[in-house]
């Protein structure tokens, strides 16, 4: 079909239905299908979503004037569409995953996450953005939480309280953007004024730029076992669009993505819990993204998203493969793993092509987007004053290097391979082989036709990963990176792994919330305490003395009369403890009463 | 009951392994040097961004050398620094 064809077939059957709708909407309803009907109708909801979204021509949908504002609920473009097309298409994978796991909080909870960030990508002004971008909060919270173990239900506290966080910070960056410019369009941005700034911070906590990163390597090794792959799709993938949407061509983007990539390699390599190792390894991803983004050439942003689709991909399958290694053997730490291929050799496969195409391995699916952002980082280096992109690339390189190291040969090595640590489990459960073997199938294919995906990038691509210096030259950094593994392993340098925890960022709020709240309670309780006791001294003193004043003034003068009327012994005593019970009683003689008001007259009358 | 004897569970095999990898890598060093030598001679087409991209072997070098570094970093820099006991965050 040519593409007037195509075009023509698809105004026939044009539809403008919102694709979050059909995924918040379908979710709600999971837990209402038994049995086999459940599997069927979880299926069918991201099919439905993708025939959708292939129907919807480009443009704004859903235009809304409300309270003044302009929205617009749908806004489809190249950009918007590459990330709908990956998403529904993790989504349909992930389903798979997990239908053996009979959870409906983490059906219902996938479903809507992934709505969300349906709804976020396709948003056409700021105030949908932020709406959806809060329910990605919620629907990724979900996810974490239904694990319900207690570690899970604490990490999620924290992830929540992050993106909280970030979330207003987003919408502070929004309110001063539009009372700035008048304007919600989700538009091409420059980091000028406070609302850009703050909205650019805001999308960064979701990108987990560093320091702002450790909720992502606290909380997703936390979640469940099909949380963790809904989760790795997601919440960064929508940062990295926002970015590309609004920031494209910051140089700042250059030096944060850079720092991404370099330095979650390092803890990659001491981490043991393998689900976190992939968590640090998604920021090095990511990093690649933002650099991309950054530089906003052309062939970067296509590059960037390109990368993002292919990260999806593979970083899912890396998940999928180590969650089914948790789901057999219970274990997920490097420590008690290793001999897996034995026992379960087709995850191990799936495996293995998930690390080839995280390493950008020729005819694997991260060679032919990892390159674009190089090349790009490349061509802009020789441009006059950008001298320090050779910086970035030889950086880009080491960490091209690094993630094959952690990623690309720890994962599988630790896990399928090494030292046997005796588990003799049955194979990952067929709708979990089904899953991790398409993933790994779109690895290898968009890997090998390259073109298929680049014919959906947001810019005309004009590019050919596959030329011979290029293929010698990766191969050449991947065989050697492999090389010094095996050396380091084989000397007995290589680091073994240890049951520990490598402290993070999040030492801040973990340890150091803690302590400033300590130190806090040290000054301010005694301080609190001390007010109290001078309060209360106050108080109690003069309750004493104003409790029975007045009957004590009244018995001084009388007394004073009495004393100079002669009254004296057991008469006066008398008369005093009559004088204050009637006092305190308020039951005086009519005349004593008169004779007080008559004088406060008169003393008035003197006075005035 | 004898469980199935696995691919690597022979020593042989492993040895094997690493002898089909080892000879890959200097042939990889040779099929850049044979590479760079007709570039050079404008046999083929060899598209550099950089100078250092023409010196035989610099990405086998970059590799290995970048791996090797980020190995000594985290086992004597990072891990040192931020280890803790596992259950640090739980006391």
């Amino acid at each position: 079909m040519t593409s007037e064809t195509v075009m023509a077939a698809n105004t026939a059957m044009a539809t403008d239905l919102m694709p979050a709708l059909i995924f918040m909407v379908g979710g709600m309803l999971v837990p209402f299908f038994k049995g086999r009907a459940k599997s069927v109708y979880m299926l069918i909801i991201p099919v439905v979503g993708f025939l959708n979204l292939i129907h919807i021509p480009m443009g704004d949908y859903h235009q809304l004037v409300f309270g003044g504002f302009n929205l617009v609920l749908l806004h489809v473009d190249r950009l918007s569409l590459l990330f709908g097309y990956i998403f529904h298409i993790i989504a349909f994978i992930t389903v798979i995953y997990i239908l053996g796991f009979k959870n409906d909080v983490e059906y219902v909870a996938g479903f809507f996450y992934a709505g969300a960030a349906l709804g976020a990508i396709f948003a056409g002004d700021l105030f949908t953005f932020f709406v959806f971008w809060e329910a990605l909060t919620l629907g990724s919270v979900m996810l974490i939480w239904s694990r319900k173990t207690p570690k899970a239900q604490a990490a999620g506290f924290r992830y929540l309280l992050v993106h909280a966080f970030g979330g207003l910070v987003l919408l502070a960056g929004i309110v001063f953007h539009y009372s700035h410019t008048g304007s919600l369009e989700m538009s091409l941005m420059t980091l000028s004024g406070l609302g850009s700034w703050l909205m650019f911070f805001g999308i960064g906590i979701n990108c987990a730029w560093p320091i702002l990163h450790p909720w992502l390597t606290d909380a997703y090794p936390e979640a469940t076992i099909g949380g963790t792959v809904f989760l790795s799709a997601f919440t960064t993938k929508t940062a990295v669009y926002a970015l590309a949407r609004l920031y494209p061509g910051t140089d700042l983007l250059i030096w944060i993505g850079v720092g991404m990539a370099a330095f979650p390699i390092f803890y990659a390599v001491i981490e043991n819990d393998l689900r976190r190792v992939l968590a640090y390894s998604l920021i090095n991803q990511v990093g690649f993204m933002v650099v991309g983004i950054g530089i906003g050439t052309e062939l970067a942003v296509n590059g960037a998203c390109a990368h993002a689709f292919n990260d999806i991909l593979f970083k899912g399958l890396l998940f999928m493969t180590m969650g089914a290694v948790m789901h057999r053997t219970g274990k997920i730490n490097a420590t008690d793993l290793g001999g897996l291929y034995k026992s379960m050799p087709w995850t191990c496969l799936f495996c293995i092509v998930g690390a080839a195409s995280i390493s950008a391995f020729p005819l694997f699916s991260g060679f032919v987007s990892k390159s674009m952002v190089m090349s790009a980082v490349a061509h802009m280096s020789h441009d006059q004053g950008q001298g320090a992109l050779v910086f970035v690339w030889l950086v880009l390189l080491f960490a091209a290097a690094g993630v094959f190291h952690h990623a690309g040969i720890k994962i599988p090595f630790f896990a399928f391979f090494g030292h046997d640590a005796g588990h003799r489990v049955k194979e990952a459960p067929l709708n979990m082989l089904i899953a991790m073997g398409i993933a790994a199938f779109l690895c290898v294919f968009i890997g090998t036709f390259p073109k298929y995906l680049y014919s959906v990038l947001p810019f005309q691509v004009d590019y050919e990963p596959y030329s011979i210096s290029h293929v010698l030259a990766q191969t050449e950094l991947l065989f050697f990176s492999a090389l010094a593994f095996c050396l380091l392993l084989l000397s007995g340098i290589y680091p073994a792994e240890q049951r520990a925890v490598n402290l993070d960022a999040d030492w801040v709020y973990r340890i150091g919330g803690k302590k400033v709240y300590n130190i806090l309670a040290g000054i301010l309780n005694p301080l609190n305490t001390g007010c109290e006791k001078v309060v209360r001294a106050v108080a109690s003193a003069s309750a004493f003395i104003f409790k029975d004043a007045p009957a004590r003034i009244m018995l001084f003068v009388s007394v004073n009369i009495w004393l100079v009327f002669g009254i004296r012994g057991r008469y006066l005593e008398l008369k005093k403890l009559r004088l204050y019970n009637d006092a305190m009683e308020g039951t005086m003689p009519i005349g004593l009463g008169a004779a007080t008001a008559v004088g406060f007259v008169i003393l008035m009358y003197i006075l005035t | 009951m004898e469980e199935k004897k696995h691919l690597f569970d022979d020593p042989k095999n492993v040895k094997r392994l690493l002898a089909v990898f080892f000879a890959c890598v200097l042939g990889l060093l040779v099929v850049d040097g044979v590479y760079l030598y007709l570039a050079k001679h404008h046999v083929i087409h060899h598209h550099a961004s950089y100078a250092w991209e023409n010196f035989w072997g610099f990405y086998s070098f970059y590799g290995f050398v970048a791996c090797v570094i980020l190995v000594l970093v985290s086992k004597y820099v990072l891990r040192p620094l931020v280890k803790r006991q596992e259950d640090y965050y739980d006391k």
